[in-house]
């Protein structure tokens, strides 16, 4: 069966007009034109199709391979990672196609009412014109969890920060065991009494994290009546001595030291100075704990892990979302330009509300386009390759997988098993059955 | 295998050319395969014939090989030696050539496993009249790496080092630490790091082979090459007392999440060759990088570190003390012959001489196995410390991926890859970890490689 000079072979003499012969020579005529398309469609769809489904019954590799019954089915609902490729595959299913349906209509309904309306449609179907690997790795790079990469994280940050700021030593710890996290804060265990000092040493703070204008710590000498401190970096190169201040370790200005009572009560709260000093005067006979304020060590807005294992699918499905609104939006404003305006004005007239005109006359007149813009969601989702490969890191791969990527993992990559990537085409492809089966009796009914 | 992706960019360029150099050669005349004299250990002049040799090395590399082919000439003027580059297509074009019966006289290839599939295949030619220079230049531990099934057919030419810890000098120096030479001198300096207020690790986790990377140089550096020659071939179980204490050891690194650039969710994003990049940034991010040699270009093209000034690099840490202390994971490209002939014969000796080597080491990017080429040929002060190494080491041996099923050795976000990233989530989880290793390890064993 050579293709190539079939194909080739010159269009035949259109045949002069024959009486008798007339009818045989136009099958013949009619044939010859097919012929063309026949191979096309044989070579690259009939036969890839039935070798698909004949290899999915043979083994991992060779042209057949050996015969092993339905155990490539068997092993898409039973290893773990081809599992979590249909659960979420099934999750794009419900998702996507209702969204994209439903914010298209959102937007050919609005875009109908606002001025600048081609400008808008422009923009929301710009999407479209960017391939979806581009697209993966825009996103990818959105979803950044560090809030200065991630454009959506920065976004978080930036209202986070507006709520509550971050303290100005966020990543601090305590440098000796005396100080003990309480509520956000740190805590001197050791008591002090009036003419006491704290040291309240911290490390793990950046050179470039150090408050401005810092100085050589000092540690107080005490004073009766009162109770002193240091807050101070305790932490020289090589770490120098826990719980010491040593030349060479700077005070921390600006901390915010609050004094417990015995019972716990806040009773002072001041600031330390540019080496780090502080003081509470007036302090009557008693024991005593000072400490550090919480608000010292709130920590700035860390991000969402968006490209963790656990959001990767929703935000997968964000950006998918974003391509195809456009898509949608243009169809279905097409169908609603489409419609007969004096029905839209009649239920007016009639009283009916905006919200009922829409309900009740215009979603229904749409139907057929809205089902149209469902349907082709549906066989897009399925397929859905090459977002996930290009959004995902490597590391959540196998939590984003879907049935497509997971038959290219399995046939192509690493193990090369060609039996279960056959099996996983095949079970794709009869889960489009239904759907084209649904188009066809759809276009028939439209003819 | 891993620095071959850096260098796709630069070798496409060069394929071209080589391509039409084949042409050049092929016109010339395939007759190939040499003839001549039959004495082949006497001086040079006796010797003649043609050598035609495909090899992986282009631009830079391919000329740093011509000197060497120079070098040859001036002992053997009567023999040519031409090479011509395939890139890194040369699996592709070698099987091509074969199968087509005009395979070349000699070729480079980086693939130990594709060196196995043609010995099986009965393609390639042993190399026993090398065998004595081979064995007066390197330690057994290296000529054994160009062995299958005992026999050798292959010269490990041209080696790199994947046993090296990267640091950032600055960082270090604000923490008042130094270097590690032993892997818990590393863990205790990361405390130290951490006080001084930068994380101490920066890691790929979002590259799986970045993490089996590490777990094989703590696993070959604890146990040595025999025992890990036997893991990779599935000789022992994953679930084996000492990929327990690796793990352990790996662990030390993996559970201190506080010290890891990003946290553990941060890491497993983090791309190769993304976290060098932060440990070398300016401010740094954090101090440690656990890279092969072939980071160093990265860090100088991505990064404003200057070497030595701003970044270093160190053996990586010795596990414990002992002959395995300096046992290295190796990589690199196998010299192997498809025909047998004085001249190739002459030319397969001449590349495990000393004099070889130090032509290629002179001109940097270069490493070897070879123990007379002195670490003073090469030419800057990271390149002795990467490559020096090489030659004094006792014990080597490739990625394990090279002997396992690519199922579970090179699948991205499965298998043994995917199973490093979940060790990194959950670090303390190692017996559940084994487990796993060794049901996905037994599963791809069984459907074959």
């Amino acid at each position: 069966m050579s293709g190539a000079s079939i194909t080739a072979e010159p269009p035949p003499k259109a045949a002069p007009p024959e009486p008798g012969g007339a009818s045989t020579s136009r099958y013949v005529t009619g044939a010859l034109f097919l012929v063309p398309a026949a191979v096309l469609l044989g070579v690259w769809l009939v036969y890839p199709t039935i070798y698909t489904i004949v290899r999915s019954f043979f083994g991992q590799s060779g042209y057949l391979g050996t015969w092993v019954g339905i155990d490539n089915y068997r092993a898409l609902f039973t290893t773990s990672t081809l599992v979590t490729a249909i659960k979420n595959s099934a999750i794009w299913v419900a998702v996507v196609p209702a969204f994209v349906t439903a914010f298209g209509l959102l937007f050919a309904v609005l875009t109908e009412r606002i001025r600048w309306a081609v400008a808008f449609k422009t923009v929301v179907f710009l999407p479209m014109a960017i391939s979806a690997f581009a697209t993966g790795v825009t996103w990818r790079i959105m979803y950044q969890q560090n809030p200065d990469q991630g454009a959506i994280n920065a976004l978080g940050r930036t209202v986070s920060d507006a709520v509550s700021s971050p303290g100005v030593l966020s990543n601090a710890l305590p440098s000796t065991s005396a100080l003990q996290s309480k509520g956000g804060g740190l805590l001197l265990k050791t008591p002090l009494h009036p003419g006491g000092v704290a040291l309240l040493g911290l490390t793990g703070i950046a050179p470039e994290d150090v408050p401005q204008g810092a100085r050589q710590a000092a540690k107080p000498s005490g004073k009766s009546g009162a109770i002193e401190g240091v807050v101070w970096k305790d932490f020289k190169p090589g770490g120098g001595k826990a719980g010491v201040v040593e030349q060479g370790e700077v005070g921390l200005p600006g901390v915010t030291v609050e004094l417990h009572d015995s019972s716990g009560k806040v009773v002072q709260s001041t600031k330390t100075d540019a080496d780090g000093g502080f003081a509470f005067t007036d302090v009557g006979a008693g024991t005593y704990n000072a400490g550090i304020g919480a608000s010292t060590f709130a920590k700035p807005f860390g991000g969402y892990s968006w490209l963790g294992p656990d959001l990767i699918t929703p935000a997968l499905l964000i950006a998918y979302i974003w391509i195809w609104a456009g898509f949608a939006m243009v169809v279905i404003a097409a169908g609603l330009s489409a419609m007969p305006r004096e029905v839209l004005e009649a239920a007016r007239t009639d009283g009916a509300s905006e919200w009922q005109v829409f309900r009740r006359v215009t979603v229904p007149l749409l139907a057929p386009v809205l089902s149209v813009v469902f349907i082709t969601m549906i066989i897009n989702v399925l397929k859905v390759f090459d977002i996930v490969i290009a959004l995902a890191p490597e590391s959540v791969r196998s939590n984003a997988s879907v049935l497509a990527l997971a038959m290219w993992t399995s046939a192509f990559e690493g193990g090369g098993n060609f039996g279960v990537g056959s099996a996983i085409a095949v079970f794709l492809f009869l889960l489009v059955i239904p759907v084209l089966a649904l188009n066809i009796r759809r276009f028939r009914r439209e003819a | 295998m891993r620095e071959i992706r850096s260098r796709k960019r630069a070798v496409r360029l060069a394929a071209l050319a080589g391509v039409v150099a084949v042409l050049v050669a092929v016109a010339a005349g395939c007759g190939g395969g040499g003839g001549g004299n039959n004495n082949s250990t006497s001086t040079g002049s006796s010797v003649s014939g043609s050598i035609k040799f495909w090899g992986i090395w282009a631009a830079t590399e391919q000329k740093a090989f011509q000197k060497v082919i120079d070098g040859f000439h001036q002992q053997y003027p009567n023999v040519t030696v031409t090479y011509s580059s395939k890139g890194n297509d040369i699996p592709t074009v070698l099987s091509t050539a074969i199968a087509g019966g005009n395979p070349p006289d000699m070729a480079d290839v980086a693939q130990p496993g594709l060196v196995k599939q043609l010995v099986q295949q009965g393609k390639l030619k042993p190399i026993n009249y090398a065998q004595s220079t081979i064995a007066a230049n390197f330690s057994p531990a290296w000529e054994d790496l160009g062995k299958v099934n005992g026999k050798l057919y292959a010269l490990l030419f041209k080696a790199s080092n994947k046993s090296t810890l990267w640091y950032n000098v600055n960082v270090l120096k604000q923490a008042g630490v130094q270097p590690p030479k032993t892997w818990s001198q590393m863990v205790s300096d990361a405390k130290t790091i951490k006080a001084s207020g930068t994380p101490a690790y920066s890691l790929c986790g979002a590259n799986g082979w970045t993490l089996t990377d590490i777990f094989e140089n703590l696993y070959l550096r604890r146990w040595g090459s025999a025992k890990y020659n036997q893991l990779s071939e599935h000789k022992i179980k994953w679930t084996d007392p000492s990929v327990t204490k690796s793990l352990q050891d790996m662990a030390q690194v993996l559970g201190d999440t506080g010290n890891i650039y990003g946290g553990t969710s941060g890491a497993l994003q983090t791309d190769y060759p993304t976290c060098v990049d932060y440990a070398f940034a300016t401010p740094p991010k954090a101090a440690f990088n656990f890279q092969g040699d072939f980071v160093s270009l990265e860090i100088l093209q991505a990064t404003k570190s200057k070497a030595q000034k701003d970044f270093n690099v160190v053996p990586f840490p010795a596990i414990k003390p002992g002959p395995n202390a300096k046992a290295v994971e190796t990589g690199g490209d196998l010299i192997v012959t498809f025909r047998d002939s004085p001249a190739i014969e002459a030319f397969m000796k001449y590349l495990a001489s000393p004099q070889a080597a130090t032509i290629w080491a002179k001109l940097g990017g270069f490493g070897t196995g070879n123990k007379h080429v002195p670490a003073s040929v090469y030419p800057d002060p990271i390149t002795k410390t990467t490559e020096a190494p090489l030659a004094g080491a006792t014990s080597v041996a490739f990625d394990m991926s090279d002997n396992q099923p690519a199922s579970f050795g090179a699948t991205t976000g499965q298998g043994e890859w995917g199973i490093f990233q979940k060790f990194l989530q959950h670090p303390t989880d190692i017996s559940g970890i084994q487990q796993q290793l060794e049901s996905a390890a037994s599963k791809a064993y069984k459907s074959g490689k």
